[in-house]
């Protein structure tokens, strides 16, 4: 369904994704294991259009979107929730999530529904400012505003940074729900338990570069990554 | 009291309505900072650019066709103006944007100079704007009243279209984030442009009000208004809307209270006309340092 072959992407002379390839299959959930500065992050956000990649190919459905411009990825059904969640603050939690479906014609009424019956916490809030939230609530509305634009993949780049645990179980716990619902996801942590367990897929990434990939259940059992990322 | 505010009654007006049209021009620069965080220098010459253009264009066409001509070619101006000068800077530091502001307000007043060859055009009488009243005894003209309502109605207008529609909130979403914004599939170029539009749109309705009064142009006409529309809205909270049009109609009001001195404080002699200006910097000055973000300003004046 997406595929990255050969990516590599620069910062001025930095080179912060070098030759990378990795495939996500449709209906499954993927994630993008390293350590901080890794370039984890540089390659959700070339996916979603915001840095152009120096060489390699993006294809989404069978479409070359290599350098495309954020809109147009967003309109393919691709979507990116940022790093730091980065929600409008002085927006309601309503406006939020409509602000999510910008480039949507039809009726959105239903979608705004189903986000308040993913995150009922929302729907108490929908008329509070978005900058009013607790770190929890604005990484839901942060979830939830990506799914107003009805993607068909969810790029996610560390949801779980600075909660609390029980908080971020809640919220791995609703990735696999929506992901049930058939959305794609797509998901970058430091959290590499917690992501490898509900992955069908891990790749890990080393400065830059793609080290180690293979089923979600046999990288959490793999020495290498044990020690690396798993804290022995 | 009624007889002091009776007796004055021609310096209220006048201030009232000045501070509209100021408000107007306001609107322009506080907008603009609000989503690229740049003082658009060029603000008051596109409005003294309308100015230009009512006056050419009134001379052969009937005002039926040149007022609406004027707004759309002002607005005209205005995207170009971003398109040329600014968008390619978008990655460039604050400061070159700040210059090429700069260099677009001299581009604009020395075109300016070149089709004038540096007279004042005498400004068209537009019909009933110009015409002069009575009320309670003092003399004035339609323009006068017409101001401050204009500006009111113009002023909810913008707001109702930031908070109703899915521009405005495109508006405040890039004006507070454009990478998340992106992220929301909003194409931020075409924001910003439709930023300056109607920056530009409303600054060419307050040179139709602003001319009429002062009766002619001259390259250097939008600098004063500009300069003082600007001080409006750094007084208001530059962004802030609410803030830049309040700003407006209290600068107006002072300025022309000021220049009723002689009257207003009886105190005698005609020279306080010529603090009225001075007054409106020292008022800078001050606001600068006692609240630098205005009444309705940020608290952080940077983008998160
Ligand atoms: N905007 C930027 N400009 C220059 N270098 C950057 C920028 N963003 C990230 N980098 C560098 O690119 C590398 C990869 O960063 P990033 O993709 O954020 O890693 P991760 O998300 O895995 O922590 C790092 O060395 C980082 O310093
Ligand atoms: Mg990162």
């Amino acid at each position: 369904m997406f595929e990255i072959k050969g990516l590599s992407v620069n910062y001025g002379g930095i080179e912060a994704v070098r030759d990378i390839s990795l495939s996500v299959p449709e209906g499954a959930i993927v994630t993008l294991i390293g350590a901080n500065g890794a370039g984890k992050s540089t390659t959700l956000r070339t996916i979603a259009g915001l840095v152009k990649p120096r060489a390699g190919k993006i294809e989404f459905m069978g479409e070359d979107i290599t350098g495309k411009d954020p809109a147009y990825i967003v309109g393919k059904g691709i979507t990116l929730v940022p790093e730091g969640r980065r929600i409008f603050p002085d927006l309601t939690v309503l406006e939020n999530l409509k602000i999510g479906a910008y480039l949507r014609q039809d009726s959105i009424e239903e979608d705004i529904e189903w986000v308040y019956s993913l995150f009922p916490r929302l729907r108490e809030r929908s008329w509070q400012y978005g900058g009013t939230l607790s770190g929890g609530e604005q990484q839901m509305l942060a979830v939830g505003r990506a799914l107003m634009s009805k993607p068909k993949l969810m790029m996610m780049d560390e949801p779980s940074l600075g909660l609390a645990p029980l908080v971020v179980k809640d919220i791995f716990s609703i990735i696999e729900k929506i992901n049930k619902e058939g959305v794609t996801i797509l998901l970058i942590e430091q959290n590499a338990n917690m992501a490898l367990k509900i992955a069908d897929i891990g790749y890990v990434m080393e400065t830059g570069q793609i080290t180690l990939s293979g089923k979600g259940s046999d990288l959490i059992s793999d020495e290498g990554v044990r020690k690396a990322y798993l804290g022995g | 009291m009624a007889d002091f505010f009776h007796q004055n009654l021609s310096y209220f007006l006048s201030g009232i309505s000045v501070g509209g049209q100021y408000a107007l021009i306001a609107i322009g620069y506080t907008m603009v900072y609000g989503i690229l965080r740049l003082i658009n220098f060029a603000h008051g010459d596109v409005f003294m650019c309308a100015g230009l253009m009512m006056v050419y264009l009134s001379s052969s066409l009937p005002f039926t066709i040149s007022i609406p001509l004027v707004l759309i070619l002002t607005v005209a101006i205005g995207f170009v103006i971003e398109r040329v000068a600014y968008k390619p800077l978008r990655s460039a530091p604050r400061m070159s944007v700040m210059i090429s502001a700069i260099g677009v307000s001299y581009l604009l007043q020395n075109a300016a100079l070149y089709f004038t060859g540096g007279l004042a055009k005498v400004y068209p009488e537009i019909p009933v704007l110009s015409r002069s009243i009575v009320i309670w005894d003092a003399t004035t003209r339609v323009v006068t009243l017409v101001t401050p309502f204009l500006t009111i109605i113009l002023v909810v207008l913008l707001s109702m279209l930031i908070k109703h529609t899915k521009v405005g909130m495109a508006m405040c979403a890039v004006s507070r984030d454009f990478e998340t914004s992106q992220l929301m599939g909003i194409r931020i170029n075409r924001v910003i442009s439709m930023t300056f539009m109607l920056g530009s749109l409303l600054a060419a309705v307050a040179s139709l009000l602003y001319f009429t009064n002062y009766a002619s142009v001259t390259p250097t006409s939008g600098s004063m208004p500009g300069l003082k529309a600007f001080v409006a809205a750094v007084f208001g909270g530059i962004g802030s809307i609410p803030g830049a049009v309040i700003g407006a109609f209290i600068i107006g009001i002072c300025e022309n209270i000021i220049k009723g001195g002689a009257s207003i404080f009886g105190i005698p002699g005609s020279g306080w006309t010529t603090f009225s200006d001075a007054f409106t910097f020292a008022f800078l000055i001050v606001v600068l340092i006692v609240k630098p973000t205005g009444l309705f300003g940020e608290k952080s004046v940077d983008k998160v």
